[in-house]
């Protein structure tokens, strides 16, 4: 009895109701304008700040660059290169004292703890990252400042004054503090990058290791470090993107100085600090171009170390997908 | 309780005819399915199906596994269409209507073919939501209530969770899952209900409810249902198709073809063709 | 025997150099730990002898070398204010960009948002204060709204990434048994899949809302110059606590330093609790969507 069914009728809705969904191409549209938007926010982050320095840019050119002058005075002269140059020294400087610092908290967090003590631990160092930057600064200047002036400083000097580096009188502001500080705040960071990459060596290569007659240590070297080494390079890069771009912290404790010298005890400033420090007395439209023209060159590096660190990330990621 | 379904032994081994398949000139055809190929990235899943699914009826399709059952069935509704290398070739006429021809909204075919999967997925949503989800997004909203209960009803598991309709559906045990995603594939009134193994996942009391289900809802609802379970189709089915894979081919590749579909009777007891009779008989190796 | 006792001169070595670098790591991570703990305590002790009910209902008198109660209200009510609109514009744009990436995006566009999200987050906060100076001060001053928006570019970053982390972790079978029943796409990601993914959004947004919050370096050039007095307009440079503290940083006065201290506890009590209290629920959330992968 093949009486006509229903979903015969039915079936024709499936053409007349076309395929175009109002609500799909809604959502759609609104989530891509939504993330076009935030990706247009980085182009529209970089012509914006390179606009703002375009006075500064036809006055100095790229003189700017290797000037140690910064005179808001009436001659209206600036350059950035004592701040390049502090930039440099106490990125380089916090690097150097938080690289290995990460990679030895990272293995002991990984490697060495027992079980139970690596949660906590963990979250701890990176509750370090969650101070605001500004109170890491404020202890800066009233708590470690007093100590670095009177004990370590003093210390180093009379140990390796004959170094240029640890030459000169100590004092609360300088680069030395700057440097500290800037090891403080990029130190959970480095690390828990790091801790994320040695946690995805595979388990049987370690065991491998081991099961040659090598100790823990020689396994870590032989074994854990290589197969980590470009993750280790991408976060190093992180970390020296982060301190780079660090202002309240250094701002606070560097002192604030145009000069290019040798001692870590005298005052300074980071590009980033000498922005900060700017805040209230920019006044002409050339001294406005060159603070934009210092967060110019800040904005370049860091893109390069960012997209430099983040291309590894992904390549490593690839390799061995991060199991957590 | 309703779950106290008995397995009874003779049910096991019953291929007697099914008192419900109508002679030929009385079925209606649901999909008539012409020269089918499917494609993942260029490999073929499936090469050149043909057969006719008919209304009112439960069609199981049986085979070794990657023959390319669940390409088949996952067609019908294109569902494939979420994998992004998917291609498909031939027709599949839907009461002589091309799904995959132009125009045809991939959502409205899925409104009216529905599907239930082989591992148990409710949503993270109370019992009540799960069902009424379906429903209130496509505007079935008048008698919310009493569709819900008639859909868990018609899926046997309103009298275990009628006093905790707002608990999460995630605390069922796995055979309620099931059964709660069969009731959210009906709430929503399809005409083909589509079984991708819906009981591989399954303990045999909970297959035995959900065959009995079948039984019951196929007045109401043209099945497909997938399974390597030659068992289960033997006791459900009204016609069984036999996939298996092709011999290799110029490129070496295999891919699955449909060998001999006919009555489960037939196909179980004298089938024309010899693969089939070597899987049906357990000789398939 | 010879060999082995040979040998054993150079396990010796060995060994020790592994007690070692055992001991310079464990040193290094409780280095960090110690560190955190004294900058906690310092905070903490010199934070609690001043902070009093003053800080958060009085607003900072001009002389602080009399006797008249002082505080920080107006600082707290425009760092809630200018926190608060940076919310109101993050979350969206941060939720829907990681829609967008997840449920949308081909793999290729996918990868560049993503690209562009992580460097995004990259950028100094300083730079993105000199930012919106361009874009926005520039032409109409500073504002607590200038404020919000610098911030908030800092958050949306962080909540796209915590969202679309969790939304790939939505399994595709709920997707499927969504669709199977004729359910349009957006009904399904905003009424099956998005729901699945409230735990992370909210997580996501206090992680965010706690670093923002301590943000000061967007601020200076947005919301800096402010006087004492109690606002509530977001379109008027509003004072805040990151702001007051670094001010009183730099001030020669005790009693500043003393406000500032307890400004900093307050400060550091809120993003560590917010921050502790989403790692939690983060990790709840996760052994919850764990449950039924």
């Amino acid at each position: 009895m093949a009486t006509t069914s229903p979903s015969l009728a039915r079936a024709a809705e499936l053409r007349r109701r076309g395929r175009f969904h109002p609500g799909d191409a809604a959502l759609h549209g609104v989530t891509l304008v939504a993330a076009l938007g935030a990706v247009a926010l980085l182009a529209l982050i970089a012509w914006k700040v390179v606009d703002q320095a375009r006075p500064a840019m036809h006055r100095f050119g790229l003189h700017f660059l290797v000037s140690n002058t910064w005179d808001p005075g009436i001659h209206q002269v600036f350059g950035a290169a004592a701040f390049i140059f502090g930039t440099a020294v106490t990125s380089l400087g916090a690097l150097l004292i938080a690289g290995p610092l990460s990679i030895a908290i990272a293995l002991f967090l990984t490697e060495l703890a027992p079980r139970w003590l690596r949660g906590p631990i963990g979250t701890l160092v990176e509750m370090l990252a969650a101070v605001p930057s500004v109170v890491v600064g404020l202890w800066g200047i009233l708590v470690m400042g007093p100590f670095v002036a009177n004990h370590l400083e003093p210390w180093l000097k009379h140990t390796f004054g004959f170094l240029p580096l640890f030459g000169g009188d100590p004092s609360i502001f300088g680069l030395l503090p700057a440097i500290l500080v800037l090891t403080i705040m990029i130190t959970p960071i480095v690390s828990s990058v790091s801790r994320e990459l040695f946690l995805g060596v595979p388990q049987d290569l370690k065991e491998g290791a081991l099961a040659l007659g090598t100790t823990r240590w020689e396994m870590i070297r032989g074994v854990v470090l290589p197969y980590a080494r470009s993750g280790i390079a991408a976060a190093l890069i992180l970390g020296l993107g982060r301190a780079v771009g660090e202002a309240i912290a250094v701002t606070q404790v560097i002192g604030g100085n145009v000069a290019i010298h040798w001692s870590l005890f005298r005052p300074g400033d980071t590009l980033a600090s000498r922005i900060a420090s700017q805040y209230q007395g920019a006044t002409t439209k050339l001294q406005v171009g060159s603070i934009a023209y210092l967060a110019t060159i800040l904005l370049v590096f860091s893109l390069l170390a960012n997209v430099a660190a983040q291309a590894i990330v992904r390549k490593v990621a690839r390799r061995q997908p991060v199991i957590r | 309780m309703a779950t106290a379904v008995t397995i009874q032994p003779e049910r096991r081994v019953d291929l007697t005819p099914q008192a419900t398949l109508p002679p030929p000139e009385r079925r209606e055809t649901v999909f008539d399915i012409r020269g089918l190929t499917a494609r993942y990235g260029g490999v073929p899943a499936i090469s050149d199906v043909s057969m006719e699914i008919y209304e009112n009826l439960v069609t199981a399709v049986i085979g070794p596994s990657g023959c390319g059952k669940s390409t088949f069935i996952r067609c019908l509704n294109r569902m494939n269409d979420l994998v992004p290398a998917f291609r498909a070739e031939g027709e599949i006429l839907y009461h002589g209507l091309d799904l995959h021809g132009p125009g045809i909204d991939p959502v409205a075919v899925r409104r009216r073919i529905g599907m239930v999967f082989q591992k148990p997925n409710p949503f993270p949503k109370s019992i009540y939501d799960n069902v009424a989800f379906g429903l209130r997004a496509l505007g079935m909203k008048d008698g919310l209530d009493g569709r819900v209960e008639h859909a868990l009803t018609q899926a046997a598991l309103w009298d275990e969770v009628k006093g905790r309709l707002k608990m999460s559906a995630l605390e069922l045990s796995g055979g309620q899952q099931q059964r709660l995603c069969i009731a959210r594939a009906i709430a929503v009134e399809p005409d083909v209900v589509l079984l991708d193994e819906p009981a591989s996942a399954l303990d045999p009391i909970a297959t035995s409810s959900i065959e009995d289900l079948m039984h019951e809802l196929k007045r109401d609802y043209t099945f497909v249902i997938v399974t390597h379970n030659m068992q289960q189709a033997a006791r459900v089915a009204d016609m069984t198709a036999f996939f298996s894979l092709s011999p290799a081919g110029e490129d070496g590749r295999r891919s699955g073809m449909l060998v001999e579909y006919d009555a489960t009777q037939k196909i179980f007891t004298t089938p024309a063709d010899r693969r089939t009779e070597d899987y049906v008989t357990g000789r398939f190796g | 025997m010879s060999a082995l006792s040979a040998n054993t001169d150079g396990l010796r070595r060995r060994r020790a150099v592994n007690r070692l670098m055992e001991a310079i790591a464990t040193a290094a991570a409780f280095a960090a730990v110690v560190v955190l703990g004294i900058m906690v305590v310092s905070v903490a002790r010199r934070g609690g002898a001043a902070i009093d009910l003053n800080l958060f209902t009085k607003t900072p008198h001009p002389f602080s070398f009399t006797n008249q109660p002082s505080g920080l209200a107006n600082a707290f009510v425009g760092t809630a204010v200018i926190v608060g609109i940076a919310t109101a514009m993050a979350v969206p744009v941060g939720v829907l960009s990681a829609i967008y990436l997840n449920e949308f995006a081909r793999a290729r566009v996918a990868f560049l948002i993503a690209l562009a999200l992580d460097v995004l987050n990259g950028v100094p906060a300083i730079v993105v204060g000199i930012f919106v100076f361009a874009l926005i001060v520039v032409h109409h001053g500073q504002s607590a709204l200038a404020g919000s928006f610098a911030l908030s570019i800092l958050m949306i970053p962080l909540i796209a990434r915590a969202t679309q982390e969790v939304l790939a972790l939505v399994p595709q079978a709920t997707r499927e048994g969504s669709l199977a029943l004729g359910v349009s796409r957006w009904r399904t990601t905003l009424g099956v899949v998005l729901p699945q993914t409230i735990g992370a959004i909210v997580t996501g947004t206090t992680l965010a809302v706690a670093r923002v919050a301590g943000e000061t370096a967007p601020l200076l050039f947005t919301s800096s110059i402010v006087g004492d007095r109690l606002q509530w307009n977001p379109h008027l440079a509003l004072a805040s606590v990151p702001l007051k503290i670094f001010e009183y940083s730099e001030s020669p006065d005790p009693a500043d330093h003393a406000r500032a201290w307890a400004a900093a506890l307050v400060l550091i009590s809120f993003v560590l609790v917010a921050s502790i209290t989403a790692r939690a629920l983060a990790a709840r959330s996760r052994r919850r969507m764990g449950l039924h992968r």
